[in-house]
């Protein structure tokens, strides 16, 4: 079993006042929640705000499900940086007599994984993973670059936590940016401050700081200094619950890494850059929670006309 | 800095650096990452000579610029092998 993340006090009381008033439905399962209709009414105003921040550049639409081919995740290199958050899916290609066998077992609540075979599909990481080779399938990119709207999509995170904050699937608000290097630092620089009015128009307070991605083991502390040191990932803070505030959206410049992996080629021939932005949907819709109260209705008349137009 | 640490050096980068570049034509001062090696790839040059010279490196070395040229690798071997009291 994979160790739980244990609450703080603050966490946990948060956590228990959501699930008392059904806006976060409890599974059984720490990080895995069914979302009430106030939480989905703050989390698709959300959204839409998102979406109409954008519009201006007139992003392309892109959608993708929440699963991605497994030979994808393979060849991404995300097995290399965070091989303790993915999520392969398993299925069953046994006999009847197997069928059976399993079913006792997983009936007793025993262990049945050597009844699965891996499958060809694997749980999406962040939103942005198909993006990239969808993209690169057009050929060379043309002057000006790409700028996707990739939605609110659903991603996984194998990280059992009791902090209300840290899901294990949860929907990203993602955006990317395909271009020159200058292009895509750019649009990273203007919607890193466009993210963070969005933010305190909402009445957040918060903050933009430099970051790192949880990499994994000894190799992943050099991997996040290297991070940090060329101010790859921005992330916006706020204090929701705990000790530290949580980050609710991030920024990331990935320079060639996913460009080389897919072919993503300038009409030049150079290799493009990429970046991407995440909003974390469900972070910002506790935070909204945790800042102006439990009831959207008795909310500042500010926040909620940004949320909700009519 | 011996002549045999330099060549255990190169092997390992060899082997493990994914370099796109004939290690032999880099100087010992050539910046690694400007010759192709990317960040995964410098995990697991550090992973590699941490087995190669049976040592491990102390989390404040774990940076780009203790890996970015084969006189700094060489620089933090020898700082290691000073501290476990072993002649550089």
């Amino acid at each position: 079993m994979t160790e739980v993340l244990p609450a703080s006090t603050d966490q946990a009381e948060f956590a228990a006042e959501l699930f008392e008033r059904e806006i976060l439905i409890e599974s059984g399962v720490p990080g895995l929640y069914g979302r009430g209709a106030v939480f989905e009414q703050i989390r698709t105003g959300f959204d839409a705000l998102v979406t109409k921040a954008a519009a201006p550049e007139g992003p392309e639409t892109l959608r993708f499900p929440p699963l991605l081919p497994r030979r994808q995740l393979e060849s991404s290199g995300y097995l290399h940086s965070f091989p303790h958050l993915a999520g392969s899916v398993f299925g069953f290609e046994g006999s009847e007599e197997d069928a059976l066998a399993q079913d006792t077992c997983a009936s007793a609540h025993e262990d049945w994984s050597e009844y699965q075979t891996m499958s060809e599909l694997a749980l999406v990481p962040a939103a942005c993973y198909p993006v990239y080779p969808a993209v690169a399938r057009r050929g060379a990119v043309p002057s000006g670059g790409f700028f996707v709207d990739a939605g609110g999509a659903w991603v996984f995170r194998h990280e059992p936590s009791e902090d209300p904050a840290r899901m294990q699937t949860f929907h990203q608000r993602e955006l990317v940016r395909i271009g020159s290097p200058d292009e895509v630092l750019e649009w990273r620089d203007t919607w890193r401050e466009r993210g963070l009015g969005l933010l305190r128009g909402l009445g957040l307070a918060a903050d933009v700081d430099r970051a790192a991605d949880p990499f994994f083991g000894r190799g992943g502390r050099m991997l996040a200094a290297n991070q940090r040191k060329q101010e790859l990932k921005y992330e916006l803070l706020v204090q929701i619950a705990g000790p530290e505030p949580t980050a609710v959206t991030s920024f990331n410049y990935h320079q060639e890494h996913f460009a080389q992996k897919y072919g993503l080629v300038l009409e030049d021939g150079s290799t493009a850059h990429t970046a991407c932005l995440g909003f974390g949907q469900e972070r910002i819709t506790l935070a909204l929670l945790r800042t102006h109260g439990f009831e959207p209705s008795s909310w500042p008349e500010e926040v909620r006309r940004e949320l909700w137009p009519s | 800095m011996s002549a045999e640490t330099n060549t255990a050096i190169r092997e390992v980068l060899r082997e493990h650096a994914r370099l796109p570049v004939d290690v032999d034509t880099l100087s010992d001062d050539a910046d690694l990452f400007t010759a192709g090696m990317t960040s995964h790839a410098s995990v697991n040059l550090m992973l590699a000579l941490e087995d190669a010279f049976d040592i491990e490196f102390p989390d404040r070395m774990l940076t780009r610029s203790v890996f970015e040229s084969i006189g700094a690798i060489t620089g933090a071997i020898d700082e290691i092998a000073v501290q476990n009291g072993q002649a550089a």
